[in-house]
């Protein structure tokens, strides 16, 4: 549906040229929800804008629906644009107009027959839960009521993609949450692709099929979401996730010299058998401070935070068979600051 | 002394007074219409996402600044040739009116240009993400999200008028500001002074009031 072939995208500031994107290649299939995933200023706001050309490439192609946009005229460019309904950080909503004028306006964009604008605004503001509020205009709406007028709006002409751009990141947990649930719901609705760029791991973990990791410009690492999660590879990737998956340790119970683990089970592993396997026939004094099961896209992901006490060779091997069962990522004390 | 200024008033206010509205409305509704669309054009050619172009930017900006920069006594004389050749006559208020609604489209083409670099650059990506034509964005976007501040900008070009307006009495233009200086200035008349002041601050007053009036309205 959306493939994106070497992009890059160079800006020039104070006459140095600078690769916001970093020749990024990308398949994202029909029907996924794609997650886009780093810290901020990795380039991916300036990646997704690349797929309706709010922001033009300086190499590469974006392949849209089997279209190279990088080559559209302007006209083309707004039919285009028609199909790809883009939600904001910021929601973007035009401040002076009402909620109703703010969701007509897409619909007018397109030359819709007045006639049916009306109807038409009706249904999408009883779909994201507004109908009340057609009169009112944005500032009299909350953050997450913003929102959904904005994704009402995305939606108005039947779009096939949605991008969504730090859609939840100016909003408060519980309304992040309200948002997901949205998405998810109209999800189900629509056979809509989602892009979705986020820096909140909390978020990719409850939404995405398929998660692509961005660092400097760059892709980094591109997997399904559980694998992700369960086996991050790259560095990067491990400290997202590992914010993420934040178990609540009190530093109190780390004193001990000791060496301290954080693991996710491989799935196939059950929990209890590899602990039990340790402590009866290793010579290394193993105890659980802290764990829990995160469910990502329904699966489930245990992860566990245990400490191993014991001679450098006896714990050497326990570590040799855990490797061999868990992913492990060792911590210290001061990663729990 | 009443009684000579309440003489004067009774045979040159209404005269004065139309004299001033005939030039008022000429020059704001020239300056506000051509000074939007001037005000416009420049933003226009000034933004990448619409029709960034740099030369005819410079051009225009530069005109408009060597405008602004004459002094508005100045203007009227230097403007005196196109006065003639558009108006046919060098003195009274419609030939006051044209170096007035220069002054007017000059000084109103600045303000409605900041009006629009005010708008939200994010809401303006919105409209273009959407698909919309520049003609739609421009109508339904970037004029509603800057109408407060237009609106405020004709009431500030509305009153800097006025007082543009007696300046252009002094050289023939007539009204008010006439009125204060041939007899409140030249014959010292006091009451006759006193009286235009007054009148002056009511007008400013009003206008201002009304100005605030809509622009509080717009603003959502």
């Amino acid at each position: 549906m959306i493939s994106f072939k070497n992009v890059s995208v160079v800006f020039n500031k104070d006459g140095k040229d600078f690769k916001a994107v970093d020749n990024v290649s990308l398949d994202i299939q029909k029907g996924q929800f794609y997650g886009i995933v780093g810290t901020s200023g990795a380039g991916k706001s300036t990646l997704v804008r690349t797929v309706n050309q709010l922001q033009k490439v300086s190499s590469g192609q974006v392949i849209v629906d089997g279209v190279d946009v990088t080559k559209l005229s302007n006209k083309e460019l707004c039919d285009l644009r028609l199909h790809i309904g883009m939600i904001f950080q910021h929601f973007n909503l035009i401040k002076n107009a009402s909620i109703y004028d703010n969701v007509a306006f897409a619909l007018k964009a397109s030359h819709t027959n007045k006639d049916i604008i009306n109807q038409r605004v009706d249904e999408l503001l009883s779909l994201v839960g507004l109908s009340d509020k057609k009169h009112m205009f944005p500032s009299d709406l909350s953050g997450g009521q913003k929102q959904r007028v904005a994704i009402a709006r995305a939606l108005a002409n039947n779009p096939k993609i949605l991008l969504c751009d730090e859609a939840t990141s100016a909003l408060d947990p519980e309304t992040t949450k309200e948002i997901v649930l949205l998405l998810k719901e109209i999800k189900k609705k629509y056979p809509l692709t989602i892009l979705f760029i986020t820096h909140q791991m909390e978020v990719a973990k409850s939404l995405f099929d398929k998660i692509a990791v961005m660092s400097d410009g760059r892709l980094i690492e591109s997997n399904d979401a559980y694998s992700i999660f369960a086996h991050p590879q790259h560095e990067k990737t491990k400290s997202l996730v590992k914010q993420a998956l934040y178990l609540d340790i009190p530093k109190e119970v780390l004193f001990e010299k000791a060496k301290y683990l954080l693991i996710t089970y491989k799935q196939e592993c059950a929990y209890e058998g590899v602990i039990a396997y340790i402590a009866k026939n290793y010579k290394v004094e193993i105890s659980i401070l802290a764990g829990k099961i995160e469910y990502i896209l329904q699966k489930p992901l245990g992860i566990l935070a245990i400490s191993l006490k014991g001679s450098d060779q006896d714990v050497a091997q326990a570590l040799t068979y855990l490797e061999s069962k868990a992913f492990i990522h060792e911590f210290s004390v001061g990663d729990l600051c | 002394m009443l009684a000579s200024t309440l003489e004067i008033l009774n045979r040159e206010l209404s005269k004065a007074l139309y004299e001033t509205a005939l030039m008022m409305l000429i020059s704001t509704l020239i300056g506000i219409s051509v000074g939007l669309l001037m005000g416009l054009y420049l933003y226009l050619t000034s933004e990448e996402k619409f029709y960034k172009n740099t030369p005819i930017n410079m051009v225009i900006g530069t005109i408009v600044n060597i405008v602004r920069s004459i002094p508005f006594i100045i203007l009227v004389v230097f403007s005196l040739p196109l006065t003639f050749l558009i108006t046919g006559t060098k003195i009274g208020p419609i030939a006051a009116s044209v170096p007035l609604s220069i002054c007017a489209t000059v000084f109103f083409a600045r303000i409605v240009e900041g009006a629009f670099k005010d708008v939200d650059k994010g809401v303006i990506e919105a409209a273009f993400a959407q698909g919309a034509s520049n003609f739609l964005i421009i109508k339904n976007v970037l004029l509603v999200e800057a109408a407060p501040a237009i609106v405020r900008g004709i009431t500030i070009t509305f009153i800097s008028l006025i007082g543009f307006s007696a300046m252009a009495g002094m050289v023939g233009g007539g009204g008010i500001g006439n009125l204060a200086i041939q007899y409140g200035y030249y014959r010292y008349e006091t009451g006759v002074m006193l009286f235009t002041i007054i009148a002056l601050v009511a007008i400013v007053q009003i206008a201002q009031l009304i100005g605030d009036f809509i622009a509080k309205k717009l603003t959502h």
